[in-house]
């Protein structure tokens, strides 16, 4: 075997092994380079693991060379290289682009650089792993580590928040548990593939039917699916800049992987209905989700909270599109995975820059600044364009193909398309807000400091906004690859 | 006679919702990670039942026994892991209780939100 | 053609880097990037002359949508006034915000360059969807320029601007272009129109009526509101919006529309022509009878323009050929002349900070030069010789008779006694009337720049009622007729 095959575990490892060895360094500066190198090295292996795929399809890896279904598999597919892209990436790039001010000072950074790692490691396993008890024990690696990186915020309402979220993700976690518990009893195995084949035998049992419901639960409360979500805006509000970029990139949308995999590989053939279910269950949510999270984010006046508030109505249409159950609106659904990812980071990228000069990222604060700031502030309105779907930004690809869904299904798709268009319109007014504050209004509130943000931190807020640009431009990569994706999950459909 | 040979189940779901309702209701909150702890262990249960198989014994091969009756190990290597999640989740909710005390000087729910009244 | 678009991108950056400096290399820059891009789009002239449509794909957006440029005869005239407009309007802004010392001149002229940048993507689009990004990238760029002041009032009504042009764009336009895709499968502009044998009746009707009021940027009524909220911007940006770019811009899609998308035999036989015809009569009436009523000169002539894009709107929607070329050489002709009236507006403005319609009465004494220019402009407006406006105005009415529409030739007769009716008191005034006072201050003419620019727009009015040249070659060749006919 050479070092190609082994790349699915290298992707995790190499993160959960550098984590400790960040711990023993105490030089000043240290841990956070190692960690960028850790993370670029798992970028890296994400970009070769799409590579192979692209080429030679899916691929699985035999951990310890134990066959599945008795050893532990990790599979690589075009969905989840996708995912592995929008994962690393945005670690790497929140890396990159510079330090947090931390609630435990300088001496708490081997620590906090171990937490990061041990959180990408554990996004990274959730996305490979090939078992369900896996996904589990890597969601709470992720979860545990990325409660500590929340903590980390100077703000003391940042411990209120996490410890919100940390009740309500385990309280996920426990439901996703006793899901695969239940499944585990009826079928004996934990492997998704062997999984999907076994479970025909008992499909309409209730057993599994609760299980469905926990499992769809317990991952929604993950997701911050509306309107489980409530654990989401204070814990992006008062997290440290950069954790939020991360978090907010993939944390969620790992969990809609794990939710979309479950419920289309391993039910969707197995129970009668179970599409039409989907369907009705979740369209409603995605709806509300789309439109009363935009509703709340109009309203909003500090920046990170409004732009929270808008992740939860991104979720909504990543659901949108899944929940139309065709290859068109699963397409959309993956492609906003990662054009969101795209766009939300490089918002929070740019709001991060605006935290260098403020104090407090609210909307007084920001009056006038695009005179002091006008890079930054061009970024973020690159960003939110991106994020309200105008055409030449990535966040338009795949408004497109959501819409274009929403048309296939029907009648109802007609209501749908008038959702996503009136939300796109209330996005245009709550990035608007910011936007009409920073250029056409004056100063009221001085600044922290003077000038443009530190360059390495705006450097890197520009390669978001151009990757924005570039894949909104060229979205062959994405969109080939969701819709590989989208069409893996509906093979077995009836 | 049915319902009582799957007490284990009810021990389970019983457990498991007293567990939930101090989460949701109480406003201490160490009573609520408590209610977690509690949330959690109902868990396990399940897991550590459903791998009994009646008169089965512990997986250990023994020499020139030949037909022996295991219980299923593998629940139990599961939950062994899980046990180590709940501990971790409570260890970890733990410091964060002491460091909003150390905060805000209160771990009641109630107080907390007072006080986080935005100015 | 790349060339056309990223020349006012990269003029902008020059501003940006040079008004740090020195405001004359700023001014040097814009004026140098109008003049090249006159240059650029010129040269295409010939080619397209012998018929030829070049085509350019940049990058595939969505696969099967690309973001491609593609010439031909409509989107060239269009630029060829857009550019050569450009250049006239820098000079006279150059003038006008120095004599007025405008505030945040810099951003000023950056956002004035991307908006032709913009407009230059608008002209050369080859699918709805790259008119649609540029038609959204020039809202958002007028924006500032709408709002120059800065003061509550010009947000508000900058608010209004930006609302309206929005939320039609993307709840009207945008969904009727999705339609489109999903129905023809392409959204490619195509000579006879993509739309044959798939859609028809009513449900033709409704796409058109998407089209005609998601197209917010040609008010028609009753998307009207945004123009007289505009008139808070500075007069170069009044001028840019009615003649140069943006409401141009407007009719410029809906017309291509009808042409490329619908094809003209698919809409003939339609009711819903007919209504949307109606209504742009309708806005043409209603629009001049507004305009009557105005105090205010700059108000007035946003309602002048409403009235007169309509023109525009509903010669492309009389669906008969010549009616077509009429479309194409109004745009050209109300470009000049209107940009001539904005023009000597912003002139009064800036000599004696007069903008009531009653103090104007004398003032051609005292400013012979700028309201000979007005008065060529408002001649242009009626409709009479020797001006650009007397040539489109016979092609349209031309092209109503030969179709025998009598709304659309009734509409044009009552409009034009219209326009004659609040032009020429304003005329009567300056011109013959004392002025009620004797004035304290003593001005006369605006500063040369204004004046020079006033006059040569004027001059470019009358010369295009002698010779229209390739603008009517290029027009009866989009039609597919010869140009004598």
């Amino acid at each position: 075997m050479t070092l190609t095959d082994h790349l699915p575990a290298l992707q995790v490892l190499v993160p959960l092994l550098t984590a400790p060895l960040v711990l023993l360094l105490h030089v000043r500066g240290l841990p956070r380079l190692a960690a960028i190198a850790a993370s670029l090295t798992a970028f890296a292996i994400a970009v070769s693991l799409t590579g192979i795929v692209q080429t030679q399809g899916s691929a699985s890896y035999e951990m310890g060379s134990w066959p599945a279904p008795y050893g532990i598999q990790l599979s690589i597919s075009p969905f989840s290289t996708l995912l592995l892209l929008i994962v690393t990436g945005s670690s790497s790039l929140a890396l990159l682009a510079g330090q947090d001010k931390l609630r435990m000072g300088p001496q708490g950074e081997p620590l906090f650089y171990a937490a990061w790692l041990l959180a990408l490691a554990g996004l990274s396993g959730i996305v490979v792993a090939g078992d369900a008890f896996n996904i589990f024990v890597f969601m709470e690696i992720a979860s545990l580590a990325s409660y500590v990186l929340i903590a980390g915020g100077v703000d003391r309402r940042a411990l209120l928040a996490v410890f919100k979220y940390l009740v309500m993700g385990t309280t996920g976690a426990t439901f996703y548990l006793i899901g695969i518990g239940l499944i585990y009893m009826m079928t004996g195995t934990l492997d998704l593939a062997d999984m999907e084949t076994r479970i025909a035998d008992v499909g309409e049992l209730r057993p599994i039917l609760v299980a469905a419901g926990f499992v769809t639960v317990g991952l929604a409360l993950k997701a911050a699916l509306f309107p489980l979500h409530v654990w989401l805006p204070n814990t992006y509000t008062y997290a440290p800049h950069m954790v939020t970029m991360f978090l907010a990139a993939c944390s969620t949308k790992v969990a809609l992987y794990v939710l979309l995999r479950f419920d289309f590989l391993v039910f969707q053939q197995n129970l009668t209905a179970h599409a039409v279910q989907f369907s009705i269950f979740l369209i409603p949510l995605a709806v509300f989700a789309i439109l009363v999270a935009s509703g709340v984010a109009i309203g909003e006046r500090n920046i990170k909270r409004m732009l929270a508030y808008s992740s939860i109505s991104q979720i909504g249409y990543v659901l949108l599109g899944a929940s139309l159950v065709s290859v068109m609106g699963l397409t959309a659904g993956i492609v906003h995975m990662f054009n969101h990812a795209l766009a939300k980071g490089a918002l929070f990228l740019a709001v991060a820059c605006l935290a260098t000069r403020i104090e407090t990222v609210r909307i007084e604060n920001i009056r006038g600044i695009a005179k002091d700031m006008p890079l930054t502030m061009m970024a973020f309105v690159i960003a939110g364009l991106s994020l309200i779907g105008v055409p030449g930004t990535a966040g338009f690809v795949s408004k497109w193909y959501l819409i274009g869904a929403a048309l296939d299904y029907g009648a109802l798709g007609i209501v749908l398309v008038a959702v996503i268009l009136v939300s796109s319109l209330m996005a245009v007014i709550y990035i608007w807000r910011f936007v009409e504050a920073a250029y056409f209004s004056d100063r009221q509130v001085p600044l922290t400091a003077s000038g443009e943000a530190p360059l390495s931190l705006l450097a890197v807020t520009w390669v978001a906004v151009l990757a924005n640009i570039y894949f909104g431009l060229s979205s062959q990569l994405p969109v080939s690859l969701a819709s590989q994706a989208a069409e893996t999950l509906l093979e077995h459909l009836p | 006679m049915e319902l009582l040979g799957l007490y284990n189940y009810w021990v389970f779901a019983i457990l498991l919702m007293v567990g939930f309702y101090a989460v949701i209701a109480k406003s201490n909150l160490i009573k609520k990670l408590l209610g977690l702890s509690i949330f959690q262990s109902a868990v396990f249960l399940l897991y550590i039942t459903m791998d009994k198989v009646e008169g089965g014994t512990a997986p250990i091969i023994q020499k020139g026994a030949t037909d022996q009756i295991f219980s299923n190990p593998l629940p139990q290597v599961l939950i062994l892991t899980a046990i180590v999640v709940g501990i971790s989740t409570t260890a970890l909710g733990m410091a964060i209780i002491v460091r909003i005390n150390e905060a805000y000087g209160t771990i009641e729910e109630k107080e907390l939100q007072d006080q986080n009244r935005d100015p | 053609m790349i060339a056309a678009v990223v020349l006012p991108l990269m003029a902008a950056l020059g501003i940006a880097a040079a008004g740090q400096r020195s405001p004359n290399i700023r001014e040097a820059v814009t004026l140098f990037a109008a003049a090249c891009l006159i240059a650029v789009v010129w040269v295409f002239l010939p080619e397209i002359m012998n018929g030829q449509s070049p085509r350019l794909q940049l990058a595939e957006m969505v696969p099967g949508i690309a973001l491609a440029f593609r010439l031909e005869p409509l989107g060239l005239i269009f630029a060829m006034l857009a550019s050569l407009l450009w250049l006239i309007n820098s000079i006279y802004s150059i003038g006008y915000m120095r004599a007025n010392r405008e505030p945040r001149q810099t951003q000023f002229y950056i956002s004035f360059a991307i908006a032709l940048s913009a407009t230059m993507g608008i002209a050369f689009a080859d699918n709805l969807l790259t008119l649609f990004l540029f038609y959204e990238i020039l809202t958002l760029s007028t924006y500032p320029l709408v709002s120059h002041k800065g003061d509550k009032n010009t947000i508000a009504s900058a608010r209004v601007y930006l609302g309206i042009l929005l939320f039609t764009s993307i709840g009207l336009f945008l969904p009727a272009i999705i339609w489109t895709y999903q129905t023809a499968g392409t959204i490619t502009f195509a000579e006879n129109g993509v739309l044959a044998g798939h859609l028809s009746g009513v449900e033709l009707g409704i796409l058109l009526g998407l089209f005609v009021l998601g197209i917010g940027k040609a008010a028609v009524m009753p998307v009207h509101r945004w123009l007289p909220a505009a008139m808070v911007a500075p007069t170069p940006v009044s001028a840019l919006l009615h003649a140069v770019a943006v409401v141009k811009a407007g009719v410029f899609s809906i017309t291509k529309i009808v042409v490329y998308i619908f094809g003209l035999d698919q809409l003939a036989n339609n009711d819903a022509a007919t209504f949307f015809l109606s209504l742009a009569a309708f806005t043409i009436v209603v629009g001049s009878i507004i305009a009557l009523r105005q105090t205010n000169l700059k108000r007035l002539l946003a309602y002048s323009t409403i009235a007169q894009l309509s023109y525009i709107v509903m010669a492309a929607l009389i669906l008969h050929p010549i009616a077509g070329v009429g479309a194409a050489l109004h745009m050209v002709a109300h470009g000049f002349g209107k940009i001539s009236l904005f023009f000597a507006a912003g002139a009064i403005y800036t000599a004696s900070k007069k903008t009531e319609l009653h103090q104007l009465k004398g003032i051609g004494r005292r400013m012979p030069w700028t309201m000979t220019a007005f008065t060529i402009g408002a001649l242009s407006m009626i409709g009479l010789p020797p001006t650009g406006g007397f040539v489109s105005k016979w092609y349209v009415l031309g092209g109503a008779l030969a179709a025998e529409n009598l709304v659309a030739v009734t509409a044009i007769i009552l409009s034009t006694l219209l326009n004659a009716a609040y032009f020429l008191p304003i005329l009567h005034a300056a011109w013959l009337q004392e002025a009620d006072a004797p004035e304290t201050e003593n001005h006369g003419e605006a500063p040369l720049p204004i004046v020079l620019a006033t006059v040569t727009t004027a001059a470019l009015t009358i010369a295009f009622f002698f010779y229209q040249g390739p603008v009517l070659d290029l027009a009866s060749q989009m039609m597919g007729i010869s140009a004598s006919e």
